[in-house]
């Protein structure tokens, strides 16, 4: 039953109770909900109403409404981009127009071609040649003055181009070493491998080992390393008279090198990123410090 | 009675309310999901697309397992950065046979949607055996034990032929030669011309240079296709999806 202390507050306050009754006597006023909940709740079902026919919202038959506004993400990231390449395009014709060679003489161009080379190189290389680009075992460090396929601006470019040892560009860099475990005999890798470790002026394991190796040297490795080791950069053969080993110049090193031979492959970027990209990192590539 | 007093008969009986919500909830899904069914736009053509080879699916499946998901994605967003990074942003198109697709979402490590080609496969063995000796900023753990674990194929018809019941594409050719063109595609020196009729694209090659078909082998075939397969040279974005 109703309490005369609730029916009084119901009159003082003008409202009526929603008409339940729980527990004998507990009711619930019908308060109005407050002004400015209510109109912001009006306020959203207008702005929903209104966004779906700024916005790409209700599905048709074929298709869905496209929106008064005309937004798509695709058209947005298209703008972007096109912007970026428009404030930057007369600087990229003349670096892609220039001879390369001539790239590092012309200030401007150089200084752009550095610092976009520079972003080219952190996302797109990094992995592999370090982001220092010192390289790792494999990876070639290109902080040097060692270069296996040539340190010019123009074999660089090549290089970045077409990759090396890929399956996807036909113009990339091929040569391959015989594994030659299967042409030699042991002692004689052994022997040969001492001859190397000489020529690079480390002390040979086996001393008596390396004149015998220099004949093995000359009758199989000389044709692509040189008669002194210098190596050839027109097969990517390294120079191993030098300290700078790509793999390891120890002695098991070499043995598993001389055996099963190395196949560094790398992939080319035409295609991935465009010529003026490629030419940016080029030159970056070039001036880190080895560059011929 | 007004409405509201109609109302009241809704929030004064349970189960009339339950029946009653369940219904606008009916309705919102419908036009939020069904349309996406019969809608010609949601998933656009595009040339190059094609089920994943034996050996790609069996990869992707080790990528599943191993959770890769949680820290790559595998979804260019159409986005400046992203594109300049990774390349095209994603297509519906180029997940349209993956159950489940794995867009991802926690981007701890670089998405991997078109990380095909972008590495040589010397450098996935290298990454999988020790990711900080290439990458030393890297936190990703070490997967050395995929090289050492070898695969049959023995599961791999019944593997397709369960994607083939939600809709991908395998016809009877493909799944009664699984077995061969799983073995093929990790073996250069395998008569493996058909594989390429069946799975244009396919990549062939000993992937991990070890013999016998690893772990490694499948995951590096699966990575070095994705994102290979749609040519954008040739193709012509709908700006209105």
């Amino acid at each position: 039953m109703m309490d005369h202390t609730t029916s009084s507050e119901e009159k003082e306050k003008g409202v009526g109770t929603t008409g339940h009754v729980w527990d004998e006597d507990l009711q619930e006023f019908n308060n109005p909900l407050p002004r400015w909940w209510l109109w912001t709740f009006y306020a959203t079902i207008l702005w929903g109403i209104g966004y779906t026919i700024a916005y790409p919202a209700w599905p048709l038959i074929n298709d869905s409404t496209a929106g008064l506004l005309g937004y798509s993400t695709r058209a947005e990231v298209a703008a972007d981009i096109e912007a970026v390449e428009t404030s930057n395009k007369s600087i990229n014709e003349r670096l892609e127009s220039v001879d390369l060679v001539d790239i590092e003489a012309d200030d401007e161009l150089s200084a752009y071609a550095i610092s976009a080379g520079g972003a080219v190189y952190q996302t797109w290389c990094a992995q592999c040649h370090g982001s220092g680009a010192a390289g790792a075992v494999g990876y070639p460090n290109l902080l040097d003055d060692d270069w296996l396929w040539g340190g010019d601006i123009e074999s660089i470019h090549y290089t970045i181009s077409h990759g090396i040892r890929n399956e996807s560009d036909d113009d990339a860099h091929f040569s391959q070493m015989p594994a030659f475990n299967e042409l030699l005999e042991e002692e004689e890798i052994v022997q040969v491998v001492n001859y190397v470790q000489a020529l690079s002026g480390n002390a040979a394991n086996d001393l008596t080992r390396v004149e015998l190796g220099e004949v093995v040297y000359q009758e199989n490795c000389a044709s692509c390393h040189g008669d002194t080791g210098e190596g050839d950069v027109y097969q990517g053969a390294p120079n191993i008279a030098d300290a700078i080993w790509l793999y390891g110049g120890d002695y098991e090193t070499l043995i598993e090198t001389v055996s099963y031979s190395r196949y560094g492959v790398m992939p080319p970027w035409i295609g991935r990123i465009s010529e003026s990209k490629i030419r940016a990192v080029s030159v970056y590539v070039h001036q880190l410090g080895g560059g011929e | 009675m007004g409405i509201l007093d109609k109302h009241r008969v809704l929030e004064t009986n349970a189960t009339l309310l339950l029946v009653f919500s369940f219904l606008v909830v009916t309705i919102g899904g419908i036009i939020q999901i069904a349309p996406l069914f019969y809608l010609e736009n949601t998933v656009e053509k595009v040339d190059g697309m094609r089920p994943y080879s034996p050996l790609e699916l069996t990869g992707r499946d080790i990528y599943i397992r191993e959770g890769c998901y949680v820290c790559h994605s595998q979804m260019i967003r159409p986005l400046r950065d992203e594109v300049e990074r990774y390349g095209h942003y994603s297509l519906a198109a180029e997940s349209m046979y993956d159950h489940p697709f794995q867009w991802g979402s926690k981007r701890t490590g670089p998405d991997l949607a078109r990380v095909g080609g972008r590495y040589s496969d010397e450098w996935h063995l290298d990454h999988l055996r020790d990711p900080q000796s290439v990458v030393p900023e890297s936190i990703m753990p070490k997967y050395g034990f995929l090289e050492k674990t070898l695969i049959q194929p023995t599961y791999i018809e019944d593997l397709m032929r369960t994607h083939a019941v939600v809709g991908v594409p395998y016809d009877e050719e493909m799944l009664v030669n699984a077995v061969a063109d799983f073995r093929a595609q990790a073996d250069p020196d395998s008569d493996y011309d058909d594989l390429l009729v069946r799975y244009p694209g396919a990549q062939v090659r000993n992937f991990d240079r070890q013999p016998g078909i690893s772990e490694a082998d499948a995951l590096i075939a699966y990575m070095q296709m994705l994102g290979t397969l749609v040519d954008f040279s040739t193709f012509e974005p709908d700006q209105h999806r």
